[in-house]
């Protein structure tokens, strides 16, 4: 059987029923949050499985993960937090606020923090531009905006996903 | 204000939807499903003279008037991919007004003979998805969604679907493709997606926006709908204000506005009272204006923006002051046009590269100006040359600011330009 | 596809670079050039594969006629010629059709200026790593920048992207990251015409590069073929590499030997140092022939032919010498063997393999005769005597079969068995050809398939039954399963399809059928083909997915495989073993081989058989002579020495020749051409070819040669000769007759019947050879339904033992939903001795 498919069955079934019977690879981006959620990224044993519920190589499936930056292929922090350091948050001081957080955190962007809980990533426009600074979070519970943010409020988000880790 | 598509700012709970029917919501839908000709709608949409509001400005009604009926199923898809840096106008009308929205998404359905649409979001509009499939799973309970609505045979369902971080997906074709799975490259066009697209079916996609204003044209009428704006460009415009200025935001003004009164009136001037130097009116794609008077008293419409050297476009209108230097600014776009280009045809995949190396170069100072005149001669070769607008895209920014905004480059470079040199660059951009 | 047709009526009439022309619509701008003779540079456009616009390398100025709104006729303009419209921008040649009145320009400043940029922005990224470089001397990127690029660079060398350089996509294909342009050929290969999406894309941008993610890697039977297609030296094979370089290598036409597909090859030779300076075979590639392999060939038939190597050889005849076989000249070895023959009294029995060629075969045969011994043909096959009645007719060619035709292909799984077939088909049935694909359980041909017909095994010929009665039920009496098989709605569905068919081509293969069965199924498909009067005429009849290359050409000259070779052998006085290895395949056989009195092997390589021999006969491989085959399709074609024949070894038919005079009969020794001109006198279906008509070649399209890699990719041009398909008794007008026997139906025994089935990379003895494959090559291994699996406590993958007619032997066995339950397939050739259906027993 397929693992996938056992853990998730109705939820698959759901995505697989909004596209028509004979399209099934239109569920390849949805079917990759699904598995990501698992472990933060797409593992190879994912694009197996992946690709036997819609009957498409892994291959494909992977050149899906390639090009789309929302999918990983490699483990990151349990929260990667993604800031918008592009053209208009950038004029509202985005590239400051990335230093800043980055300091805070000891790390560059693109690194994941000792304990693993959080990478720092700069990524193009988020369509918030008025919010600047602000930045997304991409864990495992989907994705959330956050807005209006300084570096000490930042810094706080990520002292309480400590926490979180911590007393888990 | 006269706001129309961002009506949650003066009625506060429209996006309830006991509350958007209290205010007729969907009597449009069903006045046409089950009074209207579906060509009718579209005739009714072509008078209203609504243009596309994702960035082409392209008649709506005539859009939907091209959908092949020789081939079957017809789709609806409605581009909410929303990653133009500088656009968050879809945004906010799908979180606070969505049934306008979905409204729409559904007369379109209607007039094009589609049983099924697909919303295409960004994959970082996760939250918001969700929150799209909620209000379509209420309509769906009140029976606004799914078969034989209001008694008709008409039948109808509306899907999200969220990409996963691809600029590239928001031009329609490669948007086509990533709903079906595959990569996000562009398609070649023709066919276009009226009579080739999704599946390989007759397809219309719209913008977000553009659909938000078909409810209240059906509801208030074609005329109702042309007081707003100019002859050409009818109604009004979700322009989504930012970079150096006070106050950031979306603004939905009459189409010819001037960029005066936006950015002045609306958006309360320049940050810390700075002089305003340059205007970029359809985000990172756009060319730079040179701010001057004339500029700032131009209509912001599909006519008369490109009399100071840009498009309308998305209408995302990126203000930038004085303290800014165009080095900077183009190394920034040339970072996201590089990082979003798809890859699929050469000048764009190997121009962007290019072209993001020489601003880097510029940039940090280790330029002369032959590397500006590469520059610009790199940039003019990625132009007209390219499988989809993104890599023209990416050269708007380089080329205007390169010969309206010399000066900063012979600062950075720290030399004046030659006469020769200069011969060399205006028969580039003539080219 | 973008191949256009200028044969059809209504053309368009366009000017390209001041050349007026007349194609047929649709016609893409470039392909309207390449047949004017003007070049387009391309990268990322093929003309076997849908444009994509990509590499932008094809840009010209398109002009267009002014067209009167009200009339629609062209506006003229004050010199009386048609207004033309430019438009703004360049224009890609392949990806526009041609319109009437279209004005085509690539010589103007502005296409130049757009050509030297491509290839300038090619080039920011390439490296400059030609003089060590696979494709350098056929690389047209290479070519192209010398004819167009910018004689300087303008990018700084420091900011190349550095990427690795040696990636193994697989065994068979390394990748050179670093190299490739990004123009998708090779992946659209995979997909578009291989059916196989197993390499890709991975990122995107300038970080787009080519990734597999198979097990194991690049796992494709055509993988080889993107190599040819590369329009730079991204990737190469694993057998050429490094090997040599291209303008130091000759070429000589050849014919694949593998499968009766006999597609039309290159093979490119050199002299070696490590090879006493001797030619030695360094690649195959593929010979374009749009009538069998178009420009394509199977990884098998690119990388099997290290069996022919010296290394691997007998080189000089050998006799057994107080049990022990010694080495011996040519006239001591063929004195002894002329010596038995002579003493046995008729008592000879010849068995040939079914990949000799023509030439081979008349002569042995003749020799057997002249000796009054007997002759067997070593396969499992039957009705090639029905092929020559009802075959494809004359001037048939697969790609011409589309909408209105029909293809019904019975027990084969056609990728597995001929591959090239399979691919063909598959494009058949995409040109809008009904598919019908008639198997017990799953083949990869299915997924193109109109109907899908099941039946059980042993009801092959029942099925085809079923559909003639379908069609016709003229016959009184029908069988059970004949009956039960009617009521199935795909048969019907399927049957209604044929008889509606303009043209219909039945391949029949050896699925799971033993001799009888295999004759009992192609005389059901004759009959279905005569029934539905689809014979006698081109891209209609029979066809036998043989077991050999040249099994067709065996049964043209009269060879016949015998029902009972074990008894057959193993009385005989003297066994003349040529090309076969009954000893290796099945102990029943060995036995038998043991038990003849004198046993003569004429081989190439040590097998079983030679071990237990007393003369062994050193034969040339297909690479050091001459010859002719016959194909499936019934083309005879022609095979050319490429480089010298190891040791002592002789031509098949030479040796032949030889011991036939040494008993008195006189054949041709020296030549096959005269050996040829024997054949043809004797053969009504050959009558009238000479060696030089099958050396004929005309022009093909698409049109490719050396010059042009950029445009069709490395494989070669044929200048050696397309063959000659011959006629059918059907073609030349004689009455093909029905015949109402009723279909062989097997009762089944009890336990589980094991099914016979083929698999391209078994364990044969030319490709066991080829170490490259190794990996490839299939396990040992049982296949069954999961029920059945279940039942025996097997899992999928997992090791088991299984014994078959004696033969115990450790096989892994797997799971497939779509066979039918008691069945259990057996691929021949993979350690289990199987020649038709047994009853198994497993040992889990
Ligand atoms: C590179 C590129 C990016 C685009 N991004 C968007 C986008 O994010 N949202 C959008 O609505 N249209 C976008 N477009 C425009 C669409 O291709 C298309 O014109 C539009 O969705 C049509 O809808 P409309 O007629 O309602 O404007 C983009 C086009 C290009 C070339
Ligand atoms: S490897 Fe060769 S064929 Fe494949 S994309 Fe790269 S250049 Fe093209
Ligand atoms: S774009 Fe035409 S050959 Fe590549």
């Amino acid at each position: 059987m397929n693992p996938l498919r056992e853990r998730y069955g109705q939820e698959i079934d759901d995505i697989l029923a909004k596209y028509p019977q004979e399209q099934k690879r239109s569920a390849v981006m949805p079917l990759l949050y699904v598995a990501q959620r698992e472990y933060g990224y797409v593992t190879r044993e994912h694009l197996g499985q992946i690709g036997e519920i819609l009957a498409i190589a892994p291959t494909e499936v992977a050149s899906i993960v390639g090009f789309y930056t929302l999918y990983h292929d490699t483990p990151g922090g349990k929260y990667r937090l993604q800031i918008c350091n592009d053209l208009p948050c950038a004029l509202r001081g985005a590239d400051k606020f990335l230093e800043g957080v980055c300091d805070h955190l000891g790390v560059k962007p693109g690194e994941t923090s000792e304990d693993g809980v959080v990478t720092v990533e700069a990524v193009m426009c988020l369509a918030a531009c008025d919010k600047a600074p602000m930045f997304q979070v991409q864990s495992a519970e989907g994705i959330s905006y956050h807005e209006n943010q300084t570096v000490q409020s930042t810094i706080a988000l990520v002292d309480g996903w400590r926490k979180k880790e911590e007393t888990k | 204000m006269n706001d129309i598509l961002l009506r949650h700012r003066e009625i506060k709970d429209i996006g309830q939807l006991a509350v958007y029917r209290q205010h007729e919501g969907f009597e449009g839908f069903k006045r046409a499903v089950t009074g209207m000709q579906p060509d009718e709608l579209t005739e009714m949409v072509k008078a209203s003279g609504l243009r596309g509001r994702g960035g082409a400005g392209f008649s709506t009604g005539m859009k939907w008037s091209f959908i092949d009926k020789n081939a079957w199923p017809h789709y609806v898809v409605v581009n909410a991919d929303e990653s133009e840096p500088g656009t968050f106008k879809d945004r906010e009308i799908m979180e606070s007004n969505p049934f306008q929205f979905l409204e729409g998404v559904a007369l379109c359905a209607y007039a094009v003979g589609a049983h099924t649409a697909y919303i295409y979001l960004r994959g970082e509009f996760w939250q918001l998805a969700a929150h799209l499939d909620a209000s379509i799973a209420e309509m769906e309970k009140e029976g606004l969604l799914g078969d034989n609505l209001f008694g008709s045979d008409y039948s109808l369902r509306i899907y999200t679907h969220l990409g996963a971080g691809a600029y590239i997906c928001g031009e329609e074709t490669a948007l086509l493709e990533s709903l079906e799975g595959k990569l996000g490259q562009p398609r070649l066009r023709p066919p276009f997606p009226p009579s080739f697209g999704l599946y390989g079916k007759p397809t219309i996609v719209n913008n977000v926006e553009t659909l938000a204003n078909v409810p209240l044209i059906v509801q208030k009428g074609v005329d109702w709908f042309r007081g707003f704006g100019t002859e050409k460009s009818p109604g009004t415009k979700v322009f989504s204000l930012s970079g150096n200025v006070v106050k950031p935001g979306n603004y939905e003004l009459p189409l010819g506005t001037t960029f005066r009164e936006l950015i002045y009136t609306h958006g309360g001037g320049i940050t810390d009272g700075r002089k305003i130097k340059a205007i970029m009116p359809a985000g990172a794609s756009s060319s730079l204006i040179v701010a001057d008077d004339k500029a700032l008293d131009t209509p912001m419409d599909y006519e008369s923006v490109p009399s100071v050297g840009a498009m309308l476009g998305s209408a995302s209108i990126i203000v930038v002051d004085e303290t800014v230097s165009m080095d900077w600014l183009i190394n920034k776009t040339m970072h996201f046009f590089q990082h979003e280009s798809c890859g699929k045809c050469t000048p764009c995949r190997e121009g962007t590269y290019w072209m993001r190396h020489l601003t880097e170069r510029i940039h940090h100072n280790q330029a002369t100006w032959d590397d500006v005149i590469l520059l610009q001669d790199v940039a003019s070769n990625v132009k007209g040359k390219c499988l989809c607008a993104l890599g023209d895209f990416s050269t708007e920014a380089v080329i205007s600011s390169i010969t309206r905004f010399r000066g900063d480059f012979e600062a950075k470079v720290g030399a004046p330009l030659s006469a020769p040199a200069e011969a060399e660059l205006k028969e580039q951009v003539s080219n | 596809m973008a191949v256009a047709d200028t044969t059809q009526q209504t053309l368009v009439t366009l000017t390209i670079d001041e050349q007026q022309i007349s194609v047929a619509p649709g016609t893409l701008v470039v392909d309207a050039a390449k047949r004017a003779g003007i070049d387009i540079p391309v990268f990322c456009y093929h003309p076997k594969m849908e444009p994509v616009g990509m590499c932008r390398m094809c840009l010209v100025e398109v002009g267009r006629p002014v067209l009167d709104r009200a009339t629609g006729q062209p506006v003229m303009g004050e010199d009386g010629q048609p207004q033309l419209q430019f438009g703004p921008k360049l224009e890609t040649g392949c990806t526009v059709p041609v319109s009437e009145g279209m004005v085509v320009r690539g010589y103007t400043e502005k296409v130049k200026e757009a050509r030297d940029e491509v290839l300038e922005f090619l080039l920011t990224s390439h490296p400059l790593d030609c003089p060590i470089c696979d494709k350098g001397g056929e690389c047209p990127l290479q070519n192209l920048t010398m004819k167009f690029g910018p004689g300087q660079t303008r990018y700084i060398y420091d900011e190349k992207i550095r990427l690795d350089k040696h990636v193994p996509l697989g065994d068979l294909i390394f990748l050179d990251r670093e190299r490739c342009i990004q123009c998708a050929r090779c992946t659209r290969f995979q997909t578009e015409i291989a059916d196989d999406p197993v390499i890709g894309f991975n990122e995107r941008g300038r970080k787009l590069e080519i990734v597999t993610f198979s097990d194991p890697g690049f796992d494709s039977y055509w993988s080889g073929n993107t190599t040819d297609i590369c329009p730079v030296g991204a990737l190469t094979t694993a057998d050429f590499r490094f090997g040599a370089r291209p303008w130091e290598l000759k070429s000589v036409a050849s014919i694949c030997t593998h499968c009766p597909v006999n597609c039309n090859t290159t093979l490119n030779t050199r002299r070696e140092a490590k090879s006493g300076g001797k030619a030695v075979v360094k690649r195959i590639m593929p010979r374009q022939n749009e009538m069998v392999n178009e420009i394509w060939l199977c990884d098998k038939g690119r990388f099997v032919y290290q069996y022919t190597e010296e290394a691997n050889r007998i080189g000089q005849p050998l006799l057994s010498k107080n049990n022990q076989l010694a080495p011996a000249s040519w006239d001591e070895a063929l004195a002894a063997v002329a010596d038995k023959v002579k003493k046995s009294g008729g008592k000879l029995t010849t068995v040939v393999s079914g990949r000799l060629s023509n030439e081979d075969y008349f002569n042995i045969k003749a020799f057997t005769e002249a000796a009054k011994g007997q002759i067997a043909l070593y396969s499992h096959m039957a009705g090639g005597d029905l092929v020559s009645q009802v075959g494809l007719g004359q001037g048939s060619n697969l790609a011409d079969l589309g909408k209105g035709d029909a293809i019904l292909v019975v027990a084969s799984d056609l990728e597995e068995e001929a591959s090239m077939w399979w691919l063909r088909v598959k494009q058949a049935a995409e040109r809008g050809a009904k598919l019908i694909v008639a198997n017990p359980r799953r083949t990869k041909l299915e997924r193109e398939a109109t109907h899908v017909v099941r039946y059980s095994y042993g009801e092959e010929a029942a099925a085809v039954h079923a559909l003639i009665d379908s069609i016709s039920p003229k016959r009184p009496e029908q069988t059970e399963a004949v009956k039960r098989l009617m009521t199935q709605d795909e048969i019907k569905a399927a049957a209604k399809d044929i008889a509606e068919a303009q043209n219909l081509v039945v391949f029949y293969g050896s699925e799971g059928t033993d001799l009888a069965a295999s004759e009992s199924l192609a005389s059901a498909a004759a009959n279905l083909l005569i029934a539905t009067g689809h014979v006698g005429k081109p891209n209609n009849g029979l066809v036998a997915v043989w077991d050999k290359s040249n099994v067709q050409g065996a049964w043209e000259l009269g060879l016949r495989p015998s029902g009972d070779l074990a008894s057959l052998m193993k009385d005989a006085e003297v066994l003349y073993l040529v090309g076969v290895d009954p000893s290796g395949d099945d102990p029943q056989l060995a036995a038998a081989v043991d038990a003849a009195k004198f046993v003569v092997v004429q081989e190439l390589a040590e097998t079983k058989t030679t071990q237990a021999a007393d003369v062994v006969l050193p034969a040339q491989a297909f690479t050091e002579r001459e010859g002719t085959l016959t194909s499936g399709e019934r083309r005879v074609q022609r095979y050319y020495p490429a480089v010298p024949a190891v040791g002592e070894t002789r031509a098949d038919y030479t040796i032949a020749a030889q011991l036939g005079a040494l008993i008195g009969a006189t054949l041709e020794a020296v030549s096959a051409g005269r050996v040829f001109a024997q054949l043809v006198e004797t053969n009504e279906a050959y009558k009238g070819l000479t060696m030089q008509r099958l050396a004929e070649v005309t022009e093909q399209w698409p049109i490719i040669g050396r010059a042009d890699v950029y445009y069709g990719g490395t494989t070669y041009d044929n200048k050696s000769g397309l063959g000659v398909q011959v006629s059918s008794a059907a073609d030349r007008g004689e009455t093909p007759v029905l015949s109402f026997a009723q279909p062989l139906e097997r009762e089944r025994g009890d336990g589980l019947l094991a099914v016979p089935v083929t698999k391209l990379y078994d364990h044969g003895n030319m490709i066991s050879k080829t170490v490259l494959l190794h990996n490839r090559l299939q396990k040992p291994q049982v296949t069954l339904n999961p029920e059945d699996a279940e039942r025996l406590g097997l899992e999928d993958g997992k090791a088991t033992k299984v014994s078959v007619n004696g033969v115990q032997a450790a096989v892994t066995a797997y799971v497939d939903n779509s066979l039918p339950r008691g069945t259990v397939l057996i691929p021949r050739s993979l350690g289990l001795p199987i020649s038709g259906p047994y009853t198994l027993k497993v040992e889990a």
